[in-house]
């Protein structure tokens, strides 16, 4: 008789020697993923923790005035305030660290693949199928063996981010090069470009609206990720949003939230006109 | 001198063009080879030489394959098979440098489409080609200078192209073409997005840029009055193959074949013929809602000079109506001060896209030149008695050759049934 009580198949148990093989075998690999990140991550937080907030916030207030305007400017302004008196300045600053290293990374990796996609119908139809897994896939699906792999903490976080972020430049990165008229590439071959003068010098400024729109977007799925992050042991603004639901501490939950809201709303803006300015020149 | 010899030149597109051009030398028609295989014969057998200086124009019908062999002479689209020679060197054995040195030096090409980069200023897009070669900035801005001037651009430098309109966005379309100074201008319908006016006033500028440059100028087109204006030899296409090549008194005097002679005849003419192809900015033009457009000032304009119809457009040129002498006398005496209490109610404006055949009946019985107009109702010239029968002459009779009249000419053409 079968007795369910019992495990007659320890698949957990091989997964953990799986896990540990691959770990122990291909550490090499593993590390060359985790160090750079870590290694960036730990830069941008230090340097933007260590920085006196109020410069930190003259600086975006200032960017925000350049780019857009007064009114998203005195909204930055405000913003940033608000959240240095609700006592969440060094959580902020984390994500921000965090969401800015993702992004880095999403763009270093994003835009020349989408560089490539743009240009290769079959590396293009090879990578979808791909990005339509990273882009539908919960992500606590893959949560499990990010966390096998990396363990927890931020750096696991930024991964975590970073896989889930990466797609949409990418694909609009894509976009833009294919939407560059055929007839302006053939132009441009016809008076002797190289291939790399008609990328330089036809199609990424002619994509550059398209590629900003989709760094926008990245951006955006970065910051939804903070709180999923912080199930895996990352700071910033998602831990207070875990540890309130947890100890059923529903304000601090809620000023976690908001205040990722509004980063939100400031940093969208901010690469919206960013899109916008490129565009009209 | 020779400056391109095009020798057996072919084009299959598909997957497998080589069996194609099998399918060719063993005698099967382009339409079995598609049936067949899907593969489509762009051109087939191709040969003919281009001489150093000249206008050659090549005409054909849409699909005859022009494109294809004008893109075939830079390598932009890949023969299947044969040679193309400049200057005695062959661009189809070129390896990937020598080819992009080759396009910089030798060649340059203006495109139908304009083709101009919207995030660059006109002089930028000009300079484009030398750009590309690594001039320096005020090197190529000084070339390109000169190339705007020859087009009549200046003082246009820091526009964008959505700034400019079509016949001058094809200025830039041109002087980019020129500032590289090449030996050789590929120009693939360059004017045929361009309004009638614009049209000859653009193949005008061509023909005086060339009286002292001397390139060679391989010009596809698919309009007659064009190919007779602008070219030294033509070469007629069909099906993806070369016809004939020769003057166009050689072509019109001694049709090679039925199609040659189909194509300068016309089967029917007037059915393939449209009216924005022949109409001519002719006759005068008032702007209502002028001082220069009330009914004394205008009945002034025709008697001063001696004609009798104006045609009536808003500040937009848009078409309102046409006034005769008499209508304007008549409306005179009746005391009215309005150019529309002139209009000659029976007058209608014609579509640019209307057949010479659905014009016909208008022509015929109207006095007046008949006002063409495109789909916003803007005027673009008109189509006079005198103007329709020529053309049905020239197309209809492939002996009867006539060169065309400048646009620059300010005699205005009589209407013979007034005569
Ligand atoms: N990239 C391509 N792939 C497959 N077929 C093509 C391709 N380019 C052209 N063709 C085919 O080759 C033939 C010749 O085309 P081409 O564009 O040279 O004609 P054309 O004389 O320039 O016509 P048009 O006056 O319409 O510009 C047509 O049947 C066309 O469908
Ligand atoms: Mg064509």
């Amino acid at each position: 008789m079968l007795d369910f009580d019992k495990q007659y198949i320890p698949l957990d148990n091989w997964i953990n020697d799986f896990i540990d093989w691959l770990v122990a075998g291909y550490r090499w690999f593993f590390q060359g993923i985790k160090w750079p990140v870590e290694f960036t991550l730990t830069g941008i937080e230090h340097g933007l923790v260590a920085i006196h907030p109020l410069i930190v916030i003259a600086f975006f207030t200032l960017v925000a005035w350049r780019l857009s305007g007064v009114k998203l400017s005195i909204f930055t302004l405000v913003t940033l305030v608000f959240i240095g008196l609700l006592g969440l300045w060094q959580a902020t600053m984390i994500t921000l660290a965090m969401v800015l290293c993702a992004v880095v990374f999403c763009t270093v990796v994003g835009i020349p693949l989408g560089i490539l996609a743009g240009r290769s119908n079959r590396f293009d139809s090879a990578l979808r199928p791909v990005l339509d897994a990273m882009q539908t896939t919960p992500a606590f699906v893959y949560l499990v063996p990010i966390v096998m792999l990396f363990s927890i903490g931020n750096v696991a976080g930024v991964l975590a981010t970073i896989v889930f972020a990466l797609p949409p430049i990418i694909r609009l990165t894509s976009l833009g090069i294919r939407q560059v008229h055929p007839e302006l590439v053939e132009a441009a071959l016809a008076f002797g470009a190289t291939n790399w003068q008609v990328l330089r010098k036809v199609q990424i400024p002619l994509a550059l609206p398209t590629i900003m729109a989709g760094l926008n977007q990245t951006i955006m799925m970065a910051l939804s990720m903070v709180v999923i992050a912080a199930l895996i042991g990352a700071g910033g603004l998602g831990a207070p949003v875990i540890r309130g639901l947890n100890s059923l501490d529903i304000g601090l939950a809620t000023i976690g939230g908001l205040s990722i809201v509004l980063v939100a709303i400031v940093l969208d803006r901010i690469t919206q006109s960013l899109g916008k300015t490129k565009q009209n020149n | 001198m020779v400056k391109i010899a095009v020798k057996n030149l072919f084009k299959v597109f598909g997957d497998d063009p080589r069996k194609g051009l099998e399918m060719i030398k063993s005698g099967k028609t382009k339409e079995e080879i598609y049936e067949q295989e899907k593969l489509t014969v762009g051109v087939q057998d191709a040969t003919f030489d281009i001489n150093k200086g000249e206008i050659f124009v090549v005409m054909g019908l849409s699909g005859s394959g022009k494109s294809t062999l004008v893109r075939m002479l830079n390598r932009l689209i890949e023969p299947t098979a044969g040679e193309v020679l400049v200057d005695g060197e062959n661009v189809l054995t070129m390896n990937r440098a020598e080819l992009v040195d080759f396009r910089r030096s030798k060649t340059s090409m203006v495109f139908q489409s304009f083709a101009l980069m919207p995030h660059r200023t006109v002089i930028d897009n000009a300079a484009f080609g030398l750009e590309l070669s690594g001039a320096d900035k005020a090197k190529r801005y000084e070339r390109c200078a000169t190339a705007l001037k020859q087009v009549g651009l200046e003082g246009w430098e820091n526009a964008y192209p959505n700034q400019l309109s079509g016949g001058m966005q094809q200025r830039v379309g041109l002087a980019r073409g020129l500032a590289v100074d090449p030996d050789i201008m590929l120009m693939d319908e360059a004017f045929s997005a361009l309004d009638p006016l614009i049209r000859t006033e653009m193949q005008d500028e061509l023909l005086k840029i060339q009286d002292h440059d001397e390139r060679t100028i391989v010009f596809i087109s698919h309009d007659l009055d064009e190919a007779l204006r602008i070219g030294d030899r033509i070469a007629i296409m069909e099906g993806g193959r070369v016809v004939q090549v020769g003057t166009p008194e050689e072509i019109l005097q001694n049709p090679a074949d039925e199609y040659v002679r189909a194509f300068f005849r016309g089967v029917d003419p007037t059915g393939v013929i449209a009216a924005g192809d022949i109409a001519r900015d002719s006759q005068p033009t008032v702007v209502w809602h002028t001082p220069q457009g009330s009914i004394r000032a205008t009945l002034e304009l025709l008697n001063t000079r001696d004609m009798e119809f104006a045609y009536v457009l808003d500040s937009e040129k848009r078409y309102y109506g046409i006034v005769s002498t008499d209508t304007l006398r008549e409306a005179l005496e009746r005391g009215s001060t309005k150019i529309n209490d002139a209009f000659i109610t029976e007058a209608q404006a014609v579509q640019v896209t209307e057949s010479l055949q659905d014009i016909l009946p208008d022509v015929a019985s109207r006095t007046w030149p008949i006002p063409v107009v495109d789909e916003n109702n803007v005027y673009k010239g008109v189509v006079s008695k005198n103007r329709f029968l020529r053309t049905l002459q020239r197309a209809g009779d492939g002996t009867h050759f006539e060169t065309q009249e400048s646009q620059a000419n300010p005699q205005p053409e009589q209407e013979p049934a007034h005569a």
